[in-house]
């Protein structure tokens, strides 16, 4: 694994016993203890994450939210100081070229985007944005952290209590350990938590500190999996990519209304006019969650069809896994429109048998957010 | 007891080889969330999938690892397939063979050459 990157965590990863994977041109750590009880400590009190694979960006420069919605089919212009929000790079056809977080950090925006992506949304954005003058820094400098449950909280404001009064998606520079930390009140299981951008120096002591406090728990990219799946979100080249549209993948509602049809800065970012198109007249397929009836997981490429023999495949799984907090497997996958409404039962082929499936509201588990 | 390359035991009892996995085996795959068995009298050849497991990652086929019939299974592991991570080498037995031909059995690994084998 030497072409490998590392995170400044890894040796703490190692002497906690985490199993090593390539991930994304990383190394980085699957499990601890085991999926199961990593995804459980994470919904009943705190799971600690290293996420310093995901890309770090910059933006900076007069005009930089007018610029970056160029890019994104969001409102950037429209996001307060000091809040962030979902979004996406869409492509000309419409697609979705990766899924990213941006805040707006007073003088500029901070965007978080995936590991499998950075080199490719950097350069997405040198070439939009340098020419209008923002000036693109990847930042390569801090890790990223991220805790994430009901504990989450407790054991964060104990380093610092002005955590405590951010609510979902405010962003907020504030000391954690004698570190000057960037956090987020965010995170990717469902559950309330931050995302905190520590200087790679001081995370060793952060983490350590962090880790400390009762209920915290390390936790690896296994169950950041499954938490995520439970919790309805999308991983970026499964369940939504280059072919993929924001209104297949149901994500319309992360399209303010100032970039919709009628609003005040409405399309100009890339595949507008199939977007908003599907925006008005719907898509002919849609991201959905699916209830295997059985106890079989029904993972990626898993084809769905309407009837338990013959019939037409009318979809795909496009994730799957056991749910450890639904106590079931769970899945998420595209399906026709007329086979998506909720209740539709369907049937995965696994191993050359079909077995049904349920069509079911995401997210599986409800949220957990502090709003 | 026997060990085979693809982290398999077997061990003799009342004239039957009972088949499991490996306690290394089961913590490489992690918690065990799904167990697929053969139907009881099923004949089957060296190799053969026969059982499937699936963890929270993924899923894994358990080969026969040697000729013959399979005379019983673990039907508790369908509805406990935890049971796999907590007890593989003792209570979480895949199924029970009767061997065609118990020499297939001769130049597997005892517990000591596995011990070296896993490292």
């Amino acid at each position: 694994m030497s072409d490998l990157k590392r995170t400044p965590l890894f040796d703490q990863h190692v002497a906690r016993g985490a199993r090593m994977v390539p991930f994304a041109g990383w190394e980085m750590p699957v499990q601890y203890d085991g999926v199961m009880a990593e995804h459980q400590a994470t919904r009943e009190a705190a799971g600690l994450f290293d996420v310093s694979h995901m890309g770090q960006v910059i933006l900076r420069g007069e005009g930089v939210a007018e610029a970056f919605e160029a890019l994104v089919p969001q409102d950037i212009v429209g996001l307060a100081e000091g809040r962030q929000r979902y979004g996406f790079f869409t492509n000309d056809a419409g697609g979705i070229e990766d899924d990213l977080m941006v805040a707006n950090r007073g003088d500029h925006l901070y965007v978080v985007v995936n590991a499998a992506c950075v080199t490719e949304d950097v350069a997405r954005m040198r070439a939009a944005l340098e020419p209008r003058g923002i000036h693109v820094k990847l930042v390569e400098t801090r890790a990223l952290i991220a805790l994430q449950g009901p504990g989450a909280e407790a054991a964060l404001a104990d380093l610092n209590a002005d955590v405590a009064g951010m609510r979902f998606l405010d962003v907020a520079t504030h000391a954690l350990a004698g570190a000057e930390c960037w956090v987020s009140r965010s995170g990717y299981t469902g559950e309330d938590g931050y995302e905190i951008s520590v200087p790679e120096a001081a995370a060793e002591l952060l983490v350590k500190t962090l880790l400390s406090k009762p209920g915290v728990s390390p936790v690896g990219l296994g169950a950041r999996d499954s938490l995520r799946l439970e919790a309805g979100l999308c991983l970026y080249g499964q369940d939504i990519d280059a072919g993929t549209t924001p209104v297949e993948a149901g994500l319309v509602w992360a399209i303010q209304k100032a970039r919709r049809a009628g609003g005040t800065r409405e399309g100009g970012f890339p595949g507008a006019g199939r977007i908003l198109d599907e925006i008005a007249n719907g898509a002919v397929r849609h991201r959905v969650g699916l209830k295997p009836e059985g106890r079989a997981p029904m993972r990626t490429g898993v084809p769905l069809f309407d009837a338990e023999t013959g019939g037409a495949q009318v979809g795909e799984v496009t994730s799957g896994t056991f749910g450890p907090t639904v106590g079931a497997p769970v899945a998420m996958g595209y399906v026709a429109d007329a086979s998506a409404r909720r209740g539709t039962r369907l049937w995965g082929e696994v191993r050359g048998k079909r077995m049904a499936v349920e069509v079911s509201d995401l997210p599986f588990v409800p949220a957990g957010f502090k709003r | 007891m026997k060990f085979t390359e693809e982290h398999e035991w077997l061990r003799e009892e009342d004239g039957v080889i009972v088949v499991g996995i490996t306690e290394h085996a089961s913590e490489q795959l992690g918690d065990i969330v799904f167990v697929e068995l053969p139907e009881e009298g099923t004949e089957v050849s060296k190799d053969d999938e026969v059982v499937v497991i699936e963890s929270v990652k993924a899923a894994s086929d358990i080969l026969a690892p040697i000729d013959g019939e399979i005379v019983e299974v673990n039907a508790a592991l369908v509805d406990e397939p935890g049971k796999v991570n907590d007890d593989p080498m003792g209570d979480a037995w895949f199924f029970k063979m009767k061997a065609a031909d118990p020499s297939q059995m001769d130049d597997m690994m005892d517990e000591a050459a596995y011990k070296k084998f896993v490292g």
